[in-house]
């Protein structure tokens, strides 16, 4: 799957919000690409426009080679089985009136009409099972289940048709500290059990850290470094990746390390700063960085950076 | 087809969240806390059970007129609540008018809010150029004093049962539809509902399945003052002279006939205007109730 | 520099639902010196929230909710029999608030100038000119650019770690003994974050206020704290220095937290699955007689966790845990 898009998203007569601003990646059969950045980064807008629940302004969308950029929605409806999605908030993404069995068994009642009642209840608690709960939660309301719970209803549905495609848009951000664990290791197990590709949509590194083979890092719609895990947290090669495995508190206290603070706050959206839109928080920022913007290059063997300033030696984790 | 293995220990399968009856009670609760809502379903209950089986109990007929004992005052003798000018009991009659408002008042809401929410839904979940056409008719329409277009539109028509059912419901309406639409705006960028659209389903699906059940609170409260509303128009064509026509009886035809004796007779007056008062009233204050009940379930986390 | 600032025993606050009598803090106690930070962790319905806001007498009336115990703050006395006139003389001026969610707790229709002069102008008596050139060597304090200029602007206009500033400028107006921030950075970018989190430590080594720091992310926690209290179904479970408790935990659910919180470093451990808590936190309706953690605990020894819920033991001198088994555990 293989994803270059800008998008935009008006907001009154003549300004524009590039919420996504060329951004390219693909995401290969079986990895788990996890997409990092903060609020404004656009990582939640690439997550809904590549499934198409939200319309790019340009660019391409390529889903197992095959160009869904602008397929109508009857055309899409039979590809929409193979990639689903995850949300983040486990209370809003129930529908709070509906059983969690009719939730479940939604999927089959749209793609697969022909099968019977009791067809479709077996099937519904061996997609229980699957993410670890109990068939005779069918009956029960969303609300009567916690937030982890919750999750993992909506991963069943999402889990239903057995796509081979996953965006997880921060499925674990609203839960509490020892479930999300458990979230985290369930969607791993399932990635190596059905095959699964998934986009792992996070804010926290460390999260993402456990479950991606490869890391991308937005800032402000744009893609700033490209990297496997590993290289991208030894040697990260932009600096806002830099302050951004800096500015993560580790749950270590020998570990209060001299943090890379960033000053200022993130720049707006509408008025980005020119030439690389980091520069405005860059520790390393010269006058030049304020001509063009960098396009994102690769630096080492599978590892890209959008930094002019390829010679400098960052700080990476641990 | 695959069946799938559960995933291993570390996930493990939880214990059952606890049992679900104490919810339906909290809404019941709430309900029950609410006097007045008591009170009014305590009417309604007494209301519907005198005009369903009053008449089958009643010696009487409603339309059996007996001259001989005309203007007979109510607690002397066998008319309990006395007889009108052509002798007929008062008791009957109110009772078989009171089958005749409930009916119009019940079916006319029905059809109103069934009209309402397939309009309001439309409008809402469209939205765009459909949407503001829908609503642009529904405020129109309100722009109607009711009682205007009923008697318009009654002047159109011959009296029926079913011609009036249909004008009330036509006069009733836009009020659900406005509610719906509201509602469903709001609800129709909620994650749930997106989840449905990532999943390939059909609108008609997303409309019906996800959305409507959610906006039912508001709806079901409107519906139930919408009652109320029918009832007091009924009663006021009836009253005009366009409505139900006599012989057969309705609170507010009775009311008519009961005008010129108000000084001689009073009771004529009093029991009809009374029983529209009580059901109107009765209604309301079940809507209130219900409106309590429902709403904070809304957002339950 | 030790002296204690806010001393709270017996602290218990039980809320009247629909659904019965529910138990959100239980026999809660702690001491709080000047100067230092003692970190409040739990997930949700550990009742860390609830132990603050009864604190501050913000917890809704009896009989919707009770609360027992004592809170003892330095120069006024006790805080929970406080007649209400007399402890809003001490809300906001001895004791003051942070919360999570800045948009919600800021006045969204008046300019923030005027919010952060509320307190000096109620507690202080100043006037308004005056009160207003003191909030601004506040923004200053906070670290907001131009802050003449912004005092004028409203919360709106402000990104949100500027309307933590703002709220934490509030706060500090009538300089606090202590200050009691609840998941202040948790609605932040972690970058905005680190900022907050330097702002605050910075300000607590320039005024020696005492901070009760409410979290659940197990980072910030061993970034700001000098001593943890860890909370688990309305219980206190867990309490230590910070550097003890993230080396040697003694309580389970404690050890399996810090073993199931992602972590970015060592490298090695990238990748690996996560040991997670099995089960759920439990539901503080209904909670299991015995140890509340019994249910989902590794160690477990049924019949002598569910039997009856442990007392709080003290380890050493400042390390204290609730958990029947934690001496063979500890060998």
């Amino acid at each position: 799957m293989h994803f270059p898009l800008p998008r935009r998203s008006p907001l009154g007569p003549r300004e524009t919000v590039k919420a996504v601003d060329d951004v390219s990646f693909s995401v290969l059969q079986g990895e788990v690409l996890g997409l990092v950045g903060e609020s404004g980064s656009g990582k939640t807008t690439v997550g809904r426009t590549v499934l198409r629940l939200m319309e790019p302004s340009g660019g391409t969308i390529r889903f197992r080679g095959r160009d869904i950029t602008h397929l109508s929605r009857r055309a899409l409806r039979p590809i929409r089985p193979d990639m689903q999605l995850v949300f983040q908030d486990p209370f809003a993404s129930l529908n709070p009136r509906m059983t969690i069995g009719s939730i479940v068994e939604t999927p089959l009642l749209i793609h697969r009409k022909e099968l019977g009642r009791i067809e479709r209840r077996d099937r519904v608690a061996d997609a229980l099972r699957l993410v670890g709960m109990s068939p005779d939660f069918a009956n029960r309301f969303p609300h009567e289940f916690s937030g982890g719970q919750r999750q993992r209803v909506g991963i069943a549905r999402a889990l239903m048709l057995r796509p081979g495609f996953l965006v997880a848009d921060e499925p674990v951000s609203a839960l509490d500290v020892s479930i999300q664990a458990q979230v985290v290791n369930l969607l791993r197990e399932l990635r190596a059990e059905l095959g699964l590709s998934i986009l792992f949509i996070a804010h926290d590194l460390a999260v993402i850290g456990h479950i991606s083979d490869r890391v991308a890092v937005m800032y402000l719609g744009r893609l700033v470094e490209l990297a496997p895990t590993r290289a991208l947290f030894q040697t990260p090669r932009h600096p806002y990746t830099e302050a951004l495995l800096s500015a993560a508190p580790a749950p270590d206290p020998d570990l209060r390390r001299g943090r890379i603070v960033l000053a200022g706050d993130p720049p707006s959206a509408i008025n980005p700063p020119s030439g690389c839109r980091f520069r405005t928080r860059c520790r390393y920022a010269e006058p030049a960085c304020a001509t063009a913007t960098p396009p994102l290059q690769e630096v080492a063997p599978g590892h890209f950076s959008a930094c002019r300033r390829q010679e400098l030696v960052l700080q990476g984790a641990g | 087809m695959p069946s799938m293995t559960p995933a291993s220990a570390s996930v493990d399968v939880i214990a059952a969240p606890p049992a679900p009856r104490r919810r339906m009670g909290r809404g019941v609760r709430r309900f029950v806390r609410h006097r007045l809502a008591l009170v009014g379903f305590g009417i309604i209950v007494v209301l519907v059970l005198l005009a369903g089986l009053g008449p089958y109990v009643s010696p009487f007929n409603e339309l059996t007129i007996d001259i001989r004992h005309r203007f007979g005052p109510p607690f002397s003798g066998a008319h309990v609540l006395g007889t009108d000018q052509l002798g007929r009991d008062m008791l009957t009659r109110l009772e078989m008018a009171g089958r005749i408002s409930l009916t119009v008042g019940c079916a006319a809401m029905v059809l109103s809010t069934l009209t309402g929410t397939v309009v309001g839904v439309l409008a809402g979940y469209y939205g765009g150029v459909i949407g503001s056409v829908l609503m642009r008719i529904v405020d129109a329409m309100l722009c109607f004093p009711s009682i205007f277009l009923l008697l318009a539109l009654a002047a159109f028509v011959q009296p029926s049962l079913l011609s009036i059912t249909v004008i009330i419901a036509a006069t009733g309406w836009m009020e659900v539809a406005r509610l719906v639409e509201a509602q469903v705006r709001a609800l129709r960028d909620r994650d749930f509902a997106v989840a449905a659209l990532a999943l390939g389903a059909p609108d008609r699906m997303i409309m019906f399945r996800e959305l409507i059940p959610n906006a039912v609170a508001p709806i079901v409260v409107a519906a139930t003052l919408n009652v109320a509303r029918a009832i007091l128009l009924e009663s006021y064509i009836s009253f005009l002279g366009y409505g139900i026509q006599p012989p057969v009886p309705s609170w507010g035809n009775m009311l008519n006939n009961a005008q010129e004796y108000l000084t001689s007779a009073p009771w004529l007056a009093i029991f009809p205007g009374a029983a529209i008062t009580l059901a109107v009233t009765g209604f309301n204050f079940l809507g209130d109730g219900l409106r309590d009940a429902l709403d904070p379930r809304l957002d339950v986390r | 520099m030790t002296e204690p600032v806010l001393e709270v025993s017996g602290l218990s606050v039980r809320f009247r639902t629909d659904a019965g009598v529910v138990p959100a803090v239980n026999d809660v106690s702690f001491v709080l010196k000047r100067g230092e930070t003692l970190a409040l962790v739990g997930e949700s319905g550990s009742g860390k929230s609830v132990t603050s806001l009864a604190v501050m007498r913000l917890t809704p009336a009896p009989p919707g909710c009770e609360v027992r115990g004592r809170a003892t703050l330095s120069r006024v006395g006790e805080l929970l029999s406080l007649p209400e006139a007399q402890m809003r003389e001490v809300r906001g001026s001895r004791i003051a608030m942070v919360f999570q969610e800045p948009m919600t707790s800021l006045n969204p229709v008046l300019p923030i100038g005027e919010q952060i002069a509320e307190p000096l102008r109620y507690h202080r008596g100043m006037a308004r000119a005056a009160a207003l050139r003191e909030a601004a060597k506040l923004l200053e304090l906070v670290g907001i650019p131009e802050p003449g200029k912004r005092l004028a602007s409203y919360p709106h206009q402000l990104s949100g770690g500027m309307r933590q500033r703002v709220m934490i400028a509030i706060a500090l107006a009538c300089d606090p003994d202590v200050l009691i921030a609840d998941e202040p950075t948790t609605a932040l970018d972690v970058t905005v974050q680190a900022q907050i989190l330097e702002l605050l430590k910075a300000l607590q080594a320039r005024t020696g206020m005492a901070m009760l720091f409410i979290t659940h992310n197990l980072g910030v926690v061993a970034e700001v704290a000098d001593r943890v209290m860890v909370m688990y179904a309305g219980r206190v479970v867990e309490q230590a220095p910070v550097r003890e408790l993230f080396r040697a935990p003694l309580m389970p659910y404690t050890r399996g937290l810090l073993r199931s919180v992602p972590k970015l470093a060592p490298l090695e451990a990238l990748g690996a699955p996560l040991t997670a808590i099995p089960g759920n936190v439990p539901d503080p309706a209904n909670l299991p007689g015995g140890c509340a953690f019994a249910p989902r605990c590794a160690d477990v020894r049924k019949v002598v966790c569910e039997a009856e819920l442990p007392e709080l033991d003290a380890v050493g001198a400042e390390h204290l845990v609730r958990c029947v088994r934690w001496r063979e555990l500890a060998a």
